[in-house]
């Protein structure tokens, strides 16, 4: 008794786990991952979810524009005009911005990062057009602070090379433990930082939706919790990713 | 349904709820924090204002980095609401 009222509706999965479909509400609060298609691989079930589908077409998204741009690189001019001002603005900014916390010699990080940047923030804003945003989700957080954590330390051995491992060492070599946890606890906070804040907002717009749409405008506290957190959570995760980044290499 | 007994489940369900509004008690540090980083930014301002860019920035990124403990216990309330980590729904022996 107790299963079948009330459990069948309150089952939502925020992103967190995966298991058994037939317990995801059909009406309703509803902010679980979405699932769409169950495949058998090798031996185990992968789900095809709303967020890999909305991930899949912001790549494609991003993928035309930016093949857009290229084709018409050829025609730029040495003085802009028209779009090329706007395309020369953008990455200008994001190199000013790469420059200011990674340094002039590593201003090549900033191609990297532009592309980080615009993939999250795309992401962040999907909420305004009604999708789930991708980055509610943990598994896409986790992927892109995989790349982070890999640029870490890559950059710290090939630069750093035997002060690397010696910072594992200071101030005394007791805190070795304590410093490996460390290196660990720098990911996990990147990624559930982003992955919190979208995941929040979404929960707190679906409620507004379910509940409250009657009588207050959504669209104020879309301007929050999508435009301005959205936002300012892209712009915090390229710079700590940087500066995570810059910490390893000396100078 | 005899008073005498919960149901386990329930009782589970109930606790992790509470759990969860506990969780939530985490709001308080990240709000004296950001609270006190953007009185230190308004004062900084005060005194400088043609940094403003540069301490908007500043204060931004530190008041992020502050709400991570708040975000972490956002999670953890989450996951004791929906994420059913002691396995009321998928199953759990101890529960019957």
């Amino acid at each position: 008794m107790f299963k079948s009222c009330l459990l069948d509706k309150i089952t939502i999965i925020p992103g967190l786990v995966c298991y058994d479909t037939d317990a995801v509400p059909k009406e309703g609060l509803d902010f679980n991952i979405g699932v769409y298609k169950e495949v058998p691989f090798m031996g185990h079930t992968c789900y095809i979810t709303q967020t890999m589908v909305t991930t899949w077409f912001f790549m494609l998204v991003l993928l035309v524009f930016a093949l857009c741009v290229r084709a018409k690189l050829k025609k730029y001019t040495q003085v802009p005009k028209g779009g090329q001002n706007v395309i020369e603005f953008i990455v200008e900014l994001m190199d000013s911005f790469t420059r200011s916390n990674m340094g002039d010699k590593y201003a090549y990080f900033g191609k990297w990062f532009f592309g980080v940047f615009m993939f999250i923030l795309m992401s962040n804003l999907s909420g305004l057009l009604g999708f789930r945003p991708p980055t509610a989700d943990l598994a896409t957080t986790a992927a892109i602070t995989l790349t982070t954590f890999f640029l870490i330390h890559f950059m710290g051995i090939t630069k750093g090379k035997a002060g690397y491992f010696k910072g594992y060492l200071e101030p005394i070599p007791i805190l070795l433990p304590i410093n490996i946890i460390s290196e660990f606890a720098t990911p996990i906070s990147l990624s559930f930082r982003l992955f919190g804040n979208i995941l929040g907002g979404m929960i707190i717009m679906s409620m507004i939706y379910s509940t409250a749409a009657k009588y207050v405008v959504p669209a104020i506290a879309h301007i929050y919790f999508d435009v301005f957190a959205g936002v300012l959570q892209t712009v915090i995760f390229c710079m700590l990713s940087q500066l995570f980044i810059k910490d390893k290499i000396p100078d | 349904m005899d008073n005498s007994s919960i149901d386990p489940r329930a009782f589970v369900m109930g606790c992790s709820a509470v759990g969860a509004g506990l969780a939530m008690i985490a709001g308080i540090g990240p709000g004296i924090g950001q609270g006190y980083a953007a009185g230190k930014g308004a004062e900084a301002v005060g005194r400088q204002p043609e940094a403003k860019g540069t301490i908007t920035q500043t204060m931004l990124l530190g008041c992020a980095v502050a709400e991570s403990t708040g975000i972490y216990g956002l999670v953890i309330a989450l996951i004791l609401l929906f994420g059913d980590p002691f396995g009321v729904i998928k199953g759990n022996p101890f529960l019957g």
